[in-house]
């Protein structure tokens, strides 16, 4: 039962993903007085700011592989940032990992050159592909 | 002294199987193991499925579906993921600008390379605290960490 001038306590659960406890204090999870996701990620980042460059971008976006679940529901599919919590909801942040062994520009660098010594191997009988091959010797 | 990762033979054949298998496109999967006093202990392998299907090639994703099934699967085995691994086809086995972009540190990141089939070179990578640049950890094959 509430009581005039009473407020209302919002406690939600951050549970911090093992990489990121070193900036923590080592700590599992902390407890906030948060209404919304971005509220909790706030106050959580302002505690511990050591944690802020590994889950938001420079311009204060959340990185792109970082994401947060309420409970077991993937912001994204709710009201991201602005996803209400209510008393007793846990937070979550898991990462999604990506990577690769070249950057897309690099790696079409590389196929442009795959493709011209394909071309080049075609004409490798002609005078033109003799000279071309003599490039490699100088 | 540097850091320094723990593989049993069984891991380190599973991860160079699995990069082969999947060639020439990249292969994934988590490192579920241990951390000990002075270095970490890759208890078994858990390979993964490479959501990227635009560029395979180059490129691979873990949802973070399955980064949750992963720790779900360390919990089960009283360990935790301790890092990720994947492979580089026809690419050395460091990591590219947008490895660091898209990693966090305290995890090892093992990439193994693959040269026209063949598993070559493999090493492990920790991100720095500033997220600037990558250090080597070294890569012991081993049974235990302790024998």
């Amino acid at each position: 039962m509430m009581f005039r001038g009473e407020t209302l306590k919002m406690s939600v659960k951050v549970i911090i993903p093992t990489p990121l406890r070193p900036y923590a204090d080592k700590r599992e999870s902390v407890q906030f007085e948060a209404k919304t996701v971005a509220e909790a990620l706030d106050r959580l980042t302002k505690q511990y700011v050591e944690l802020r460059k590994h889950l938001y971008t420079d311009d204060g976006k959340i990185r792109s592989f970082v994401n947060v679940y309420v409970n077991d529901e993937d912001i994204r599919y709710l009201l991201k940032e602005n996803t209400p919590t209510k008393d007793g909801d846990t937070i979550s942040i898991v990462p999604s990992i990506a990577g690769g062994s070249a950057s897309i520009a690099v790696a079409q660098l590389r196929n442009c050159f795959r493709l011209k010594c394909a071309f080049n191997l075609k004409r490798l009988g002609s005078i033109e592909g003799i000279r071309w091959r003599q490039s490699f010797i100088l | 002294m540097s850091a320094r990762i723990y593989l049993p033979p069984a891991a380190d054949a599973q991860i160079r199987a699995h990069a082969a298998e999947t060639y020439p496109y990249e292969c994934c999967g988590a490192l579920l193991g241990r951390e000990l006093d002075r270095c970490r202990e890759v208890l078994a392998p858990f390979p993964l499925i490479n959501r990227r299907d635009d560029s395979p090639r180059n490129r691979f994703s873990v949802t973070s579906d399955d980064v949750r099934a992963a720790e779900k699967a360390a919990r089960a085995g009283g360990c935790e993921v301790i890092g990720w691994y994947h492979s580089h086809p026809d690419h050395p086995s460091r990591p590219s600008e947008f490895d660091r972009q898209h990693a966090w540190p305290w995890y090892s990141y093992i990439i193994v390379s693959v040269a026209e089939g063949t598993p070559k070179e493999m090493n492990s990578w920790r991100l720095s605290d500033d997220r600037v640049q990558f250090s080597l950890e070294e890569i012991e094959v081993k049974l235990q960490a302790s024998a």
